[in-house]
């Protein structure tokens, strides 16, 4: 089939009770191609990233990860889903462990690695991210820009060929959203492999390869960036763009 | 330290009462006194190691019962109610007659004394266990599983290290209770003839005839016990909580 994408999701549907969540959504993503996807709340952009890592189940369609099928049910889907990392907006960094031990964690039980091992590899993270200095410190010690770059540290630490950002800036006060934004995109001149749900335009228009705007659990727009901020096809996309950057 | 000038200065008091008080019987300069002293205090040591058994146990038992509670699937919440409802519908007291007297009949094997308090104040307590861990482990963020998950870990190291420490932090007032909840039911082994603290006042009481004076040391034993435990719960707590606030 599609073996040149490294993701690819095949008319995928995803119901929550009544709620049509995503609508036979489908989207090529080729190595490096970093994507931005946008779209109202409720539209179902952070229901297509959460079901290509699975913390959602789709009911039909496929998601393909580098031609390996992703299913709730399937076996041995660890080593699949184990190429994917994800940003959430809350952070969700385990309270209760240092910085360093957050960023430990994963490598020292997931990948079998020594301790002295994985905390190098933390440190050489924390001074991508640019925080070494609170690697001993506990997330509640940290701001909000702090705590998500430790959180992208975090998942980076897993090595992994996709990056997966849920709203990553939306929690955040303003005055710390650019730190946040700025590791991002370090992270996409790197060849990283990113879909990001972001409403961060100035942020898209800056790394994306290609734009997605999604409405009521379906893909209405996909785009390159130039195209789609200049001459969007659909009126829906179009009224959204208008009202987002109305400011 | 206040707290045992207060209970010294409480006895004290009451062998200061005229008339119905004869302290003489646990008095410590006398020859009598003292032995008679000696047996009830001896109590302490059956007392502490079958609640501190029953309670290790107990906890197992629990955290295995309140697993399967959090489960998706029907079948394994089904266990975690069967277990909880029958468990906790058998007062105490007759657990520990059932496992004594009953057990061995059905199983055909000898349990003693010990054995037998310490299996049904364990399973008796399990169930509540197993409410405690279920509430604690919910009450922690769905997101904490997803960013488990999102790294790769597994159910077993996602327990143990992301939501189990968390969960025993919020959950360790309840557990202390359930800790001064054991010391105080421990004393329902007696009847099965466990020399523990109540045991051996019965037994005092039937020789000496002075239950008063008896009864009010086992009293006082059963409060310089629980105080302890009370003190050494809210110091953990403390200490747990320096490296964790929400």
């Amino acid at each position: 089939m599609s073996t040149a994408s490294l993701i690819s999701v095949q008319e995928v549907s995803k119901t929550f009770g009544n709620f049509q969540a995503l609508n036979t959504v489908s989207l090529e993503i080729c190595q490096g191609e970093r994507v931005v996807v946008c779209g109202p709340s409720g539209s179902g952009k952070s229901t297509l990233i959460r079901c290509i890592n699975q913390l959602e189940h789709h009911e039909t369609g496929k998601i393909l990860i580098d031609g390996v099928e992703v299913k709730d049910g399937l076996k041995n889907q660890r080593q699949t889903l184990s190429r994917l990392g994800m940003v959430f907006q809350q952070f969700n960094l385990f309270p209760h462990l240092s910085v360093l031990d957050n960023l430990t964690l994963g490598p020292q039980r997931a990948r079998k690695m020594e301790k002295a091992e994985a905390e190098a590899l933390a440190m050489s993270y924390l001074e991508r991210v640019d925080i070494p200095e609170q690697a001993g410190k506990f997330p509640r010690q940290l701001s909000g820009g702090q705590q998500q770059r430790v959180a992208i540290a975090r998942s980076l630490c897993m090595e992994p060929d996709i990056m997966l950002f849920d709203e990553p800036t939306s929690a955040l006060d303003p005055e710390m959203i650019n730190e946040v934004l700025d590791v991002m995109v370090e992270l996409a001149g790197s060849g990283m492999t990113m879909i990001c749900v972001t409403h961060e335009m100035g942020f898209a228009r800056k790394v994306a390869d290609k734009m997605v705007f999604m409405d009521h659990g379906e893909i209405v727009e996909s785009a390159r960036p130039e195209k789609f901020f200049s001459n969007p096809d659909s009126s829906r996309c179009q009224d959204f763009l208008q009202k987002i950057l109305r400011h | 330290m206040t707290r045992l000038l207060a209970i010294t200065g409480f006895i004290l008091f009451l062998s200061g009462c005229s008339g119905n008080w004869g302290w003489y019987v646990v008095n410590p300069t006398t020859k009598n006194g003292l032995s008679n002293l000696g047996f009830l205090l001896d109590g302490l040591y059956y007392t502490v190691l079958i609640s501190l058994c029953a309670i290790l146990i107990s906890v197992v038992i629990g955290l295995l019962i309140a697993l399967p509670g959090l489960s998706s699937k029907r079948r394994f919440r089904g266990i975690n109610r069967t277990y909880v409802e029958l468990v906790r519908a058998v007062p105490i007291l007759v657990l520990i007659l059932w496992v004594y007297y009953g057990l061995p009949q059905l199983a055909g094997i000898s349990i003693s004394v010990f054995w037998a308090g310490v299996l049904a104040l364990a399973l008796s307590d399990s169930a509540f266990e197993a409410e405690i861990f279920r509430a604690g482990i919910q009450s922690i963020d769905k997101g904490q599983y997803e960013a488990a998950h999102s790294i790769s870990l597994n159910y077993t190291d996602t327990m143990r290290y992301v939501i189990l420490p968390q969960a025993i932090r919020r959950i360790l007032p309840a557990l202390g209770n359930q800790l001064v909840y054991m010391l105080k039911m421990s004393s329902l082994v007696s009847i099965i003839g466990l020399q523990e603290l109540t045991r051996r006042a019965n037994e005092l009481v039937v020789t000496e005839y002075r239950p008063l004076e008896i009864y009010t040391i086992l009293v006082l034993e059963y409060l310089f016990l629980i105080l302890i435990v009370s003190a050494g719960v809210r110091w953990l707590e403390k200490r747990m909580q320096t490296d964790v606030r929400h």
